[in-house]
């Protein structure tokens, strides 16, 4: 496999995991992928990458606000229903 | 997209303030989402006292690509070996660093559509909303995010027994 066909491909790669490719693309580069087996390598790495930005973000873990800034946030809420229910009314 | 985690929850807070206060002045409900980003992306750049419009490092493509073979002819195979890492790893701790510290490293411009798309799991289309940027460019930057992510995530699997090549 030639170089300037996997550098073509290589712009494509993100686009082709989010399967926002147009269909002419996506068999082009498919095709390219079927003989091309470090780039099928290259692929699986950056979709493995995805996927662990994808985990890090269900794994973060959860800061709650202290107390005073909770009780700010309660205030605007409570502020909040207050003005939309009186627009309601 | 804050840099440090008391700014974040601070950008958190006053986010949450601002969509009880501001929440009359949303016309479409189906744009919630982005619009509460957009929002926070403000108050960060406030916090951060940032320009919008202030220039980032660019990330080029070429030096994205994995290195050559030696006979020059194809993108190379030097490549971690990525198969050490079961397909639904829980990340450890170690793990977990490695890739805040990766995701950190980017360019400012390159990180915020990496967390919005990536990590926050917002669309190409919610994403350019937030940010006020075109789908296209959401898209060539979360290419070249996503490229340099891999390429420091590779590195790391190299130099650990999870890549393989540690028992080299």
């Amino acid at each position: 496999m030639h170089d300037s066909d996997c550098g073509r491909i290589f712009a494509l790669l993100s686009e082709y995991l989010d399967q926002e490719l147009a269909p002419p693309q996506c068999v082009e580069l498919e095709e390219h992928l079927r003989g091309c087996p470090e780039c099928i390598e290259f692929v699986r790495s950056l979709k493995r990458s995805v996927k662990l930005c994808r985990q890090f973000g269900d794994c973060r873990p959860v800061h709650l606000p202290d107390a005073d800034a909770m009780s700010r946030i309660r205030q605007a809420y409570q502020k909040m229903l207050a003005r939309r229910g009186g627009a309601r009314a | 997209m804050c840099g440090h985690r008391e700014d974040a929850e601070e950008v958190a807070q006053e986010t949450l303030l601002k969509v009880f206060e501001r929440i009359d002045q949303l016309r479409d409900p189906s744009r919630l989402k982005a619009w509460v980003f957009r929002i926070a992306k403000n108050e960060c750049y406030m916090k951060r006292r940032k320009s919008l419009f202030a220039p980032s490092a660019e990330l080029s493509l070429e030096d994205l690509k994995p290195a050559r073979s030696a006979d020059g002819n194809s993108l190379g195979i030097e490549i971690a070996d990525w198969t050490a890492l079961p397909d639904e790893l829980l990340l450890d701790a170690e793990l977990q660093e490695v890739v805040t510290r990766s995701i950190r490293q980017l360019p400012d411009t390159y990180r915020s559509v990496v967390l919005l798309r990536d990590v926050e799991g917002l669309t190409t289309e919610e994403t350019a909303d937030v940010l006020e940027i075109s789908t296209d460019t959401v898209k060539t930057r979360l290419h070249r995010g996503r490229l340099a992510l891999r390429h420091s995530l590779d590195g790391y699997l190299r130099t650990t027994k999870a890549g393989g090549l540690g028992d080299a």
